[in-house]
C-alpha cells in the first residue's frame, strides 16, 4: 500500500493579479480508500489554501465535482486513486466558463438551457387542492424518472465535439431534458412545439452522433437512444412542416 | 457595490427556499432566490428514501390518515415538538404531495396486483386494489403506523429538486448561485436584507429586501463525521444568531445515523438492517444481540448508535487511516439480494471503498445526520427577534421535530413548510413597507470589507482556519455525540473556549482573492464554534434523556423538569451563550405518553398542568 501520488493540476485565478493558467505539481501519500474527494481536500488543507474545485454531497449525486481526470471527464468525488496510475492529471471541463483552477460555471450554463428547452410540464389544467390526484400509470412513472436521473455535471457536453466548436449547440443533456417532458403525458406541448426548440442545427441535427456524451455520462443515461428517438420524431415533424408550406 | 433590491429574499435556494419563493413569487411579488451552489445541487436532492403524507392509497397504508400521521410525528419528537406545528403539517402534506404532481413530480404509482415485500429478512406478500391503480404509493419508513413514505424510485430528493427548480424557471425566479450569504442587514428590530460574498469573483454585493428567509438546511458539517453535503455548514444560523437577537432553538437536538461508511460517511440505508444485514466488531463477531437481545439491529437509529459508540468505547473498533468503525455484514443476504433490493448500496460500496459487499464487510460508524436544532420561528414561520425575517426547512426550528424527526418527514417538511410560510411571508408582504437607511447598509459592508481584510493580512493572528475547524469538529464528536455527560460536556465547553480564541486570530495562508475557499471556512468559523457552544451548553442544563439527546447520567426522560424547548442567544461580545426556555408546546392534542420504543423511564409532568393545555375534542 501506501503510493506516492503526483498530482498535475491546472491553476489559473483570473481574479488574482499576475496568475497565469499553468500546471503545478503537488505530491501526496495515498491512504486506504482515498477518492478525488479526500486528496483535493487534503491538498487544499495541508498544501496549498488558494487551490479552487467544487465539491457538494461528495457521493455522486449532486453532479458538482465534474473535471477532467487523465484526460476523461467524470465526477472527482467518486473516482478512487487505486483506480488511477501515480501520476494524476486534472484539468477544468472545457466548454464551460472557468471561475479559477478545476471550477466551472455550470449553473449559468443550465439555468440558460432551462430557459431555451422551457424546461417545465406545460399545461392549461389548474391544480384543485381538493381533488385527489390525477392518475398515472407506474410504468410511465418510472419512464420519466429515468431521463430526470441527469445531475447536471456537464460531463456530456465536455465530451462533445460539436458543443466545443459551436457555443450555441444545446447539447446531450439538453436534448435528454426535452425528451423528459415528451413522454410526460401531463404536458400538452405538440411536436411542433418542441420542433420549435430543438428542430435545426443547435439542437438536434447539430449532433453528430460519435457517442462521447453516453460514454462519459456518470449516471449511465441512455443518451444516445434519447437522442435517436427525439432525431426520428423531429425528422417526422420536419417532412410534415414542408408538406404544410 | 451591486446592489439588488426585491419584496422577498430567500437565502438557500434547496427545497425549503424555492418553495417559499414559489408561493410568494405566485402571489406577484418580487423574489430573489441565493445559493452557494446551482439549487440542484441542494442537499435536498441527496434524500433518496421519500417524504411523507397521508394519503393511503397503498394496500399498507390503508387506513392511514392525518391524526395517524400527526400521532407518530408527535411521539417521534418525544413529546418535543410544538403539536400546534405537528398539526398543520400532516394537515396539509396530502395537498403538498398532490401538488407537486401537478407540477411535474414523476411519483411511484399504485401497481394493482399481488407482490411480495421483506420485513426484518423475512418474505411477506401483499395484495393492491385495482380501484386505486394510478394513484400516488408509499413505502415504508421507521417509526410510522403505516406506508406512508411517498417516492420516486431511488431519487425522491432529486426528483422534487428538479421540478421545484423548474417552477421556479418558469415563474421567472431569479436564483443565483455561488452566492454566499455572511451577514444580516439589520438595526437590532428589523431586518432589511444581507451583505453578499460572490463565489466567482470573491466581491461583496448588497441584497435589499423587505422580507428575507433564511432556508440554508443543516449544519452538520460541524461535526467531524457527517451525512451532510460539504455546504451544510451553517451559514444561515450563523448570520441569524449574530444579530445577538435572535436564538437558536433546541441546540442540542442533533440526530445520528449508525450506517455511515467510512472514510467519507456516505449513507447507506437503513434498509440493510432491515433487511436482516449484522453489525460486526473488529473481531467479526455480533454485538447488538447482547446490548439488545430483542430487536439486535432492528433497533432505532439512536439506541444502535448509542451502543456502536460504547462497543468502540470498549477498545472492539476497527482501527483506519480515519478513525475507529465497525463493520456492516451483508454478505449472507446474497447476490441476487444485493443487486436488487440494495442496489444503492451496491453501487456505493462499489464507487467509494472498492468493497464488493457479497464478499467483503462494509466500514461504517455513527455519524452526525440531521440538525432539529435550528433558527428559532413561531408557528408562521417568522424568526424570534427581528421583523421581516422568517426561516424554513431544516435551517429552521419551526419546531414540529421535538428532539428526534422520523425519516420522511423532513423533506416532507421543506416543501410543506414552505408553502405554510411563504403564504404568511405573502400576506406580511402585503402592503408592508419599510426603510433602507444607507447608513445602516454602508456600515454592515464595511464591517464584512473590514473582516476580509483582516483575515487576508492576518491582522488578528495567524491560527489556521482548517486546524480551528477540526478541534471544534472533535470536540463535538468527543463531548456531544450519540452519548452525552457531565464530566464531557464540560471538557468540551473548556475546549471549545480555546477554539473560540483561536477562532478570533485566524488568519489566512493564501491570497484570499476570487472564488477562495478559505475565505468562505475564514468568515464562518467564529460562528461555528458559537454554535458547537450552543450544543454542549445546551445538552449540558438539559438534564435528561429525550430523542436524539441522550445522558449517560440522566437516563429518564423528565417531563416534570424538561418539556421545554432550550432557546440559544449570543449577545454582542460574550463569551457563552445565554440559555432561555419556553414550553415545548402551547397545548396537547396528545399528552405526554410512552413513545412505544427507544426504552427509557419517564419522570411525569404534573397532571393539572398537562390537563388544563390538553384540546378537548
Ligand atoms: C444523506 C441524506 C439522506 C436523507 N434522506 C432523507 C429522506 O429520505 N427523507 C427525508 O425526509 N429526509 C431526508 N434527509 C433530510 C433532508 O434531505 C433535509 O433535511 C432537507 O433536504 C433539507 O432541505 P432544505 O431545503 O432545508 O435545505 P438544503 O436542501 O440543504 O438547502 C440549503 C440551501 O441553502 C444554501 N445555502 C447554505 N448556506 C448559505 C448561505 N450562507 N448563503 C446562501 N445560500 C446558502 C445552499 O446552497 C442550498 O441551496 C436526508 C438527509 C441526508 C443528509
Ligand atoms: S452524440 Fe451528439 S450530443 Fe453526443 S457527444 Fe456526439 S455530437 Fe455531442
Ligand atoms: S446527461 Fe449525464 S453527463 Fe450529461 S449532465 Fe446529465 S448526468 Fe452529466
Ligand atoms: S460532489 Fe456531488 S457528485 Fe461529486
Amino acid at each position: 500500500m501506501s503510493r506516492q501520488l503526483e498530482f498535475d493540476i491546472f491553476r489559473y485565478n483570473p481574479q488574482e493579479k499576475g496568475s497565469v493558467p499553468h500546471m503545478q505539481t503537488f505530491v501526496l501519500d495515498e491512504t486506504e480508500n482515498m477518492t478525488l474527494f479526500i486528496a483535493l481536500n487534503r491538498l487544499r488543507e495541508e498544501q496549498d489554501p488558494g487551490l479552487i474545485f467544487d465539491f457538494c454531497c461528495r457521493a455522486g449525486i449532486c453532479g458538482a465535482c465534474a473535471m477532467v481526470i487523465n484526460g476523461r471527464p467524470g465526477l472527482a468525488c467518486q473516482t478512487k486513486t487505486i483506480d488511477l496510475p501515480e501520476r494524476i492529471t486534472l484539468l477544468p471541463l472545457p466548454v464551460f466558463k472557468l471561475i479559477g483552477d478545476l471550477s466551472v460555471d455550470t449553473g449559468v450554463w443550465f439555468r440558460e438551457m432551462y430557459q431555451s428547452t422551457e424546461s417545465w410540464v406545460h399545461t392549461t389544467k389548474v391544480f384543485d387542492a381538493n381533488a385527489i390526484e390525477e392518475r398515472m400509470e407506474n410504468e410511465v412513472a418510472e419512464q420519466i424518472y429515468e431521463l430526470e436521473r441527469c445531475i447536471e455535471c456537464g460531463c456530456c457536453v465536455s465530451a462533445c465535439g460539436t458543443a466545443r466548436l459551436r457555443d450555441d449547440f444545446l447539447g446531450a443533456a439538453a436534448l435528454n431534458r426535452v425528451a423528459r417532458f415528451v413522454v410526460d403525458p401531463r404536458d400538452q406541448r405538440t411536436d411542433r412545439d418542441y420542433f420549435e426548440i430543438i428542430g435545426n442545427d443547435e439542437g438536434i441535427f447539430g449532433c453528430m452522433g460519435l457517442l462521447g456524451c453516453e460514454d462519459v455520462c456518470p449516471k449511465g443515461l441512455p443518451l444516445q437512444n434519447q437522442l435517436g428517438f427525439l432525431r426520428r420524431k423531429m425528422g417526422i415533424t420536419a417532412i410534415k412542416e414542408i408538406f404544410r408550406k | 457595490m451591486q446592489t439588488y433590491y426585491s419584496d422577498l429574499l430567500v437565502i438557500g435556494a434547496g427545497l425549503a427556499g424555492e418553495r417559499v419563493a414559489v408561493e410568494a413569487a405566485q402571489d406577484g411579488f418580487d423574489v430573489i432566490c441565493l445559493s452557494i451552489v446551482p439549487a440542484r445541487r441542494s442537499h435536498s436532492s441527496a434524500a433518496q428514501g421519500g417524504m411523507q403524507a397521508a394519503l393511503g392509497n397503498c394496500a399498507k397504508g390503508e387506513g392511514d390518515n392525518v391524526d395517524v400521521h400527526f400521532g407518530d410525528t408527535v411521539r417521534g419528537s418525544d413529546w418535543g415538538c410544538d403539536q400546534e406545528v405537528a398539526r398543520l403539517f400532516a394537515d396539509a402534506a396530502p395537498i403538498e404531495m398532490r401538488r407537486l404532481a401537478h407540477w411535474g413530480v414523476p411519483w411511484n404509482r399504485v401497481v394493482p396486483g399481488k407482490s411480495f415485500y421483506f420485513k426484518g429478512g423475512e418474505k411477506f406478500e401483499k395484495e393492491e386494489k385495482e380501484e386505486k391503480r394510478g394513484l400516488i404509493t408509499a413505502r415504508s419508513f421507521g417509526g410510522t403506523a403505516k406506508w406512508r413514505t411517498c417516492y420516486t424510485s431511488d431519487g425522491t430528493g432529486h426528483a422534487v429538486m428538479c421540478t421545484m427548480d423548474n417552477r421556479c424557471a418558469e415563474l421567472g425566479i431569479n436564483v443565483f448561485d455561488r452566492k454566499e450569504a455572511i451577514s444580516l442587514i439589520h438595526d437590532g428590530d428589523v431586518c432589511t436584507g444581507a451583505v453578499v460574498r460572490c463565489l466567482r469573483t470573491g466581491e461583496l454585493e448588497v441584497y435589499l429586501s423587505k422580507a428575507t428567509a433564511i432556508c440554508t438546511g443543516g449544519f452538520g458539517r460541524i461535526y467531524k463525521a457527517t451525512t451532510n453535503a460539504v455546504i451544510c455548514d451553517g451559514g444561515g444560523h450563523i448570520i441569524a444568531h449574530d444579530t445577538g437577537v435572535v436564538p437558536i432553538g433546541n441546540p442540542e437536538a442533533i440526530q445520528f445515523h449508525p450506517t455511515g461508511i467510512v472514510p467519507t460517511d456516505i449513507l447507506v440505508t437503513e434498509g440493510c438492517r432491515g433487511d436482516g444485514g449484522t453489525l460486526l466488531d473488529v473481531n467479526e463477531e455480533r454485538f447488538m444481540n447482547i446490548y439488545e437481545p430483542e430487536k439486535a439491529e432492528l433497533a432505532s437509529r439512536d439506541v444502535v448508535s448509542r451502543w456502536m459508540t460504547h462497543h468502540m468505547r470498549q477498545g472492539k473498533g476497527v482501527k483506519s487511516a480515519y478513525g475507529e468503525h465497525l463493520w456492516l455484514d451483508i454478505r449472507h443476504l446474497g447476490d441476487k439480494h444485493i443487486s436488487t433490493k440494495l442496489r444503492e448500496v451496491d453501487e456505493i460500496c462499489h464507487h467509494f471503498l472498492n468493497v464488493d459487499p457479497r464478499k467483503q464487510l462494509i466500514p461504517v460508524r455513527p455519524t452526525q445526520h440531521y440538525t432539529m436544532a435550528g433558527v428559532r420561528t413561531d408557528k408562521d414561520g417568522a424568526v424570534y427577534g427581528l421583523k421581516g425575517l422568517f426561516s424554513a426547512g431544516e435551517a429552521a426550528c419551526w419546531d414540529m421535530h421535538g428532539f428526534n424527526r422520523l425519516g420522511g418527514n423532513s423533506l416532507a417538511e421543506t416543501v410543506v413548510a414552505g408553502g405554510i410560510i411563504g403564504r404568511k411571508i405573502s400576506e406580511f408582504l402585503q402592503g408592508y413597507e419599510t426603510d433602507f437607511k444607507t447608513s445602516l447598509v454602508s456600515d454592515a459592508v464595511r464591517k464584512q470589507q473590514d473582516r476580509m481584510e483582516k483575515l487576508a493580512s492576518g491582522a488578528k493572528g495567524k491560527e489556521n482556519v482548517y486546524k480551528v475547524r477540526e478541534e471544534l469538529q472533535n470536540a463535538l464528536m468527543d463531548g456531544c455525540f450519540v452519548f452525552r455527560n457531565d464530566a464531557g460536556l464540560k471538557s468540551c465547553i473548556d475546549t471549545l473556549q480555546g477554539t473560540l480564541e483561536k477562532a478570533r486570530k485566524v488568519g489566512l495562508v493564501s491570497s484570499g482573492a476570487g472564488a477562495n475557499h478559505e475565505m468562505a471556512a475564514a468568515l464562518k468559523i467564529e460562528g461555528q464554534v458559537k454554535l458547537g457552544l450552543c450544543i454542549a451548553k445546551g445538552a449540558l442544563e438539559r438534564t435528561e434523556s429525550r430523542g436524539s439527546h441522550n445522558r449517560e447520567d440522566y437516563t429518564a426522560r423528565n417531563d416534570k423538569e424538561w418539556l421545554n424547548r432550550t432557546l440559544a442567544y449570543w449577545r454582542e461580545g460574550a463569551d457563552m451563550p445565554e440559555l432561555q426556555y419556553e414550553d415545548a408546546t402551547p397545548c396537547y392534542e396528545i399528552p405526554p405518553g410512552d413513545r412505544g420504543y427507544g426504552g427509557g423511564s419517564i419522570i411525569e409532568a404534573d397532571k393539572a398542568g398537562i390537563e388544563a393545555k390538553t384540546i378537548k375534542k
